[in-house]
């Protein structure tokens, strides 16, 4: 079986990559790419780990193939930072105490930011559900939802700073 | 005073505040490095091969094909780990023997140049099985005619040998007083018996591991673990080497909850490594997480309480049987020590049985043992009050146990703090709120023995006046950031000026596994200690300086200063200044402290939950949950309630949803995160914790370990909320929709044949 060669953009960086026809895009981030922010914790779509998305759009990246990035643009907890600035999620859930053991905290982190681009003043429930393909087993989920519900608050407070 | 008292009431500056963790950074960036995030090279990919059958006897495994595939380095069965080990039972269930004793027992394993490569191999491994009849039922497990796991077993506790083989490993017994005497008092006795299923810890992080091991028995491992010191003592005995040529390192661990505190796939890992000459990773699946880590026991249990009619328990009984697996060592033992460690009881007895079945070695699950025995006993007090028309809160304050008490377990009670969480849970808004239609409320109490152990801790003072911690527990919680918020406290420094870091095996003394909510208390204990050595060697440095003796110097708010002005007028040196001449006055400045730790201080906890049923489906919604539980007292108070919460949604997924599920020939049936369902955050409303503070006589600042006692009361806690809510009383657990709509329809027809 010969192995397929990608074009595609991670992270706002050009990347080419060879990967196996079946190598999920989860095998070439973390395997190939090095790029291992992006965790593996069931491998069937159900825990939201490897969180990332495909030209915007929300996907567990271990239920996508390697090859179907070619001419796409990726991003995934890596990129969500502009150098030394982090993104208001990242800071809040610093803030918030939102992670213990951090392993799902990038998948979150990238699910919250997805919600924020879609609904910018999402309800509770709203995130409650939006995170619901989330699992993290440390925080009972209550600091979580308290630092995006927070985020949300402060990018509208900004927005309307910038509006007068 | 006991030799143990160590508490000292004082004003704090760090301690009680909450600075952003140390290890925050990486981690919402996606640079921190978990089990799986690392690779060496030349590395090689292991996988292993697993048993499908729940019992059989391994009668050939013929592995040449597989040698011969392209791309294979390795295949180890049995044969490649050492003969004579102390650790038997661990080795059997990392690597089988002669038997398969359950569904994912590992048979052989193989490493090669890439996981398909690796998979390819294992396809051709040939293993000849004679399937054996299967037992995962624990009172089934217990009956005369039961499939035998091991053909040598005997009871141990027993007063008489049995001479039959049988799967009941041992027999535990605590309690005081005479408890037929006490029923013989009670105006009311409710005697009932309850089951709960087995569940797993569902940590995200897979197990993972890389090893390496050259032929000269010099070894390096990588682990996500909660304890690599443990890691490595058995990786030592179950390859043959010198715990000294095998260095462990811990990653950053992806959670754990007692369920990371032995080894599974490091020993095949290190195996696969020394035949191959090559570096070997390991990652667990998700399925093979399920069926072959170590998920907690399943439990039956019958209690009997006897009380007078003012509330005052006579008597009380309980009969706990829990399986633990394949292996001997369930947490019965704990369930029987703890089921009523909450009362001030005269006649009190338990009785655990330590059962064998064909499912996974059971490991640690948050205070293990104890939330199956609490759903028992507690569901039992809730129906007492009910009968005696009683408030549940009062009933518990009638018999709670205080300061003084004489625990069903043998010590007598210092300062506890389980009767401030009942009456903060009296006097919380939640407990009088009203409730909606299809709602009840329940409450139930939970009590953790906590944890102290062996605890070694280096502090380093730097030229620039910083301190760096060397600690041997890894952190599962934020405790790098307890630990120098203690730390910074004890010198008089800023948070910011102290770096705890977890050391690796080669480089820091022998620590026990972080368990047992042990590490603020114990670790942090230590680094306290470790500071006070260093600030002492720092009040010598300025006694020289000075020229005085040194104990005419204190250290004082981060500051080495005459104890009087008798002693001199110098003006007081800061850790800074000591630290930037510590060249030129006797070289590098250093702390450390070594100790087996004890004074652990008990732990309570009091939960409120209102549930809201869906008549139609059965299905249960909590709709509120408050926490009560004594911290002895909160070093990071955002981290104590995150373990609040944590444990407490934990308790909630096995009271609703989680269970091993296993069909008759003892095959997991819901091996992943689909089919056994964790709570998800559309499940849930915020999660209220309430903050108490009893100080630990144990603990220089009176911490107490918070990580366990959170799992400890949902389980009856919410079944007393569902019991309320469809009037009749819950006693499986998990309560799914259709065991809570067998409950209404038992209520459905009593009613109609009325």
């Amino acid at each position: 079986m010969s192995q397929i060669h990608v074009s595609t953009t991670i992270n706002g960086d050009p990347v080419e990559y060879l990967c196996e026809p079946d190598d999920t895009l989860l095998d070439v981030l973390r395997d190939r790419l090095s790029l291992t922010g992006t965790k593996e914790g069931c491998g069937s779509g159900d825990c939201g780990a490897c969180s990332v998305t495909i030209d915007g759009r929300l996907v567990c990246a271990c239920l996508a193939l390697g090859a179907e990035a070619d001419g796409r643009k990726i991003d995934t907890i890596e990129g969500m930072a502009e150098g030394e600035k982090l993104h208001p999620l990242q800071e809040k859930f610093l803030e918030h105490a939102a992670l213990q053991c951090g392993v799902c905290t990038p998948g979150f982190l990238v699910a919250a930011k997805s919600l924020l681009e879609k609904n910018p003043s999402p309800t509770e429930t709203e995130i409650r559900y939006w995170l619901a393909g989330n699992l993290c087993r440390c925080t009972g989920y209550d600091k979580i939802i308290r630092a995006v519900m927070d985020t949300a608050k402060e990018m509208k407070g900004k927005r309307k700073g910038k509006k007068s | 005073m006991s030799s143990n008292d160590r508490f000292e009431s004082r004003e704090f500056k760090v301690v009680g505040t909450r600075p952003l963790r140390p290890d925050g950074l990486d981690k919402v960036t996606g640079k921190a490095q978990f089990g799986a995030d690392v690779t060496a090279p030349g590395m090689l990919h292991g996988a292993i091969l697993r048993s499908p059958h729940a019992h059989a006897i391994i009668k050939k495994i013929d592995t040449k094909q597989a040698e011969k595939l392209e791309g294979v380095h390795a295949v180890v069965t049995r044969t490649d780990f050492a003969k004579d080990v102390d650790n038997t039972d661990v080795l059997d269930n990392c690597m089988a023997g002669e038997k398969a004793l359950y569904d994912g027992h590992a048979v052989a394993a193989v490493a090669a140049t890439s996981p398909s490569v690796a998979r390819k191999a294992m396809k051709l491994i040939k293993v000849t099985y004679k399937v054996l009849p299967a037992v995962t039922d624990v009172d089934m497990a217990m009956g005369a005619d039961a499939p035998i796991l091991h053909d040598g077993m005997q009871t141990e506790g027993l007063e008489k040998k049995s001479r039959k083989p049988t799967n009941i490993a041992q027999r535990h017994e605590f309690g005081h007083g005479d408890v037929d005497a006490g029923f013989k008092q009670a105006d009311l006795i409710v005697e009932r018996s309850f089951t709960t299923e087995a569940t797993h810890q569902g940590y995200i992080e897979p197990h993972a591991c890389l090893a390496n091991l050259g032929r000269d028995g010099r070894g390096e491992l990588w682990c996500c673990t909660q304890g690599h010191y443990y890691v490595r003592e058995l990786c030592a005995d179950l390859l043959g080497l010198d715990e000294s040529q095998l260095r462990v390192t811990a990653s950053e661990i992806g959670g754990g909850f007692g369920g990371k505190t032995t080894v599974f796939i490091e020993p095949v890992a290190l195996a696969l490594a020394r035949k191959s000459g090559r570096p070997v990773k390991i990652v667990m699946s998700r399925n093979e997480v399920f069926r072959a880590s170590g998920p907690t026991s399943s439990s039956s249990i019958d209690v009997k309480i006897g009380v007078k009619n003012d509330g005052t328990i006579t008597a009380a009984f309980a009969d706990l049987r829990y399986q633990g697996g394949a292996y001997p060592g369930s947490p019965v033992e704990f369930g029987a020590m703890s089921a009523f460690a909450c009362y001030n009881l005269e006649n009190v007895k338990t009785i655990g049985w330590d059962v064998v079945a064909n499912r996974p070695k059971q490991a640690a699950y948050r205070a293990p043992g104890a939330p199956m025995a609490a759903f028992a006993i507690e569901s039992v007090v809730d129906e007492i009050a009910g009968k005696l028309r009683m408030d549940p809160i009062d009933l518990r304050l009638k018999n709670a146990a205080a300061a003084g008490t004489k625990a069903s377990f043998g010590p007598v009670y210092s300062d506890i703090g389980l009767i401030r969480t009942l009456e903060a849970a009296k006097n919380h808004p939640h407990y009088s709120a009203p409730l909606g239609p299809n709602q009840g409320r329940g409450i139930a109490c939970g009590f953790w023995f906590n944890f102290g152990g062996q605890t070694s801790v280096s502090l380093t003072v730097n030229a620039d006046g910083t301190v760096g911690v060397a600690v041997g527990t890894p952190d599962i919680g934020g405790s790098r950031a307890s630990i120098s918020q203690m730390v910074a406290e004890e010198l008089g420094i800023e948070y910011s000026q102290v770096r705890a870091l977890i050391a690796d095996t080669a480089t820091l003394g022998f620590n026990d596994v972080t368990d047992g909510s042990r590490v603020t208390f114990a670790t942090g204990l230590a680094a306290i200690e470790a500071a006070r050595n260093a600030a002492k060697i720092m009040c010598e440095r300025a006694a020289k300086t000075w020229g005085i003796p040194s104990d005419a110097v204190v250290w004082e708010d981060g500051h080495a200063k005459p104890v009087s002005s008798n002693a001199g007028d110098f003006e007081p040196l800061s850790l800074k200044d000591i630290a930037a001449s510590a060249a030129n006055t006797g070289g590098p400045i250093a702390g450390h402290y070594e100790i087996n730790a004890d004074g652990a201080g008990v732990s309570f906890s009091t939960h409120i939950a209102d549930v809201e049923m869906d008549p139609e489906t059965g299905r249960a919604e909590i709709k509120r949950y408050t926490v009560f539980q004594d911290a002895g007292k909160a070093i990071h108070p955002s981290y104590v309630e995150g373990q609040f919460q944590g444990g407490a949604v934990q308790g909630i997924g096995w009271a609703l949803n989680e269970e091993y599920i296993y069909n008759k020939d003892g095959q997991l049936q819901n091996a992943g995160f689909l089919d056994y369902r964790i709570p998800v955050a559309s499940d849930l409303p915020m999660i209220d914790a309430v903050i108490l503070e009893v100080p630990n006589p144990g603990h220089p600042y009176g911490v107490r370990g918070v990580g366990e006692t959170s799992i400890v009361p949902p389980l009856a806690t919410v079944a007393n909320a569902i019991s309320a809510a469809a009037g009749v009383r819950m006693t499986s657990i998990p309560m799914s929709p259709p065991k809570v709509l067998e409950a209404l329809d038992s209520v459905l027809i009593a009613e109609a044949a009325e």
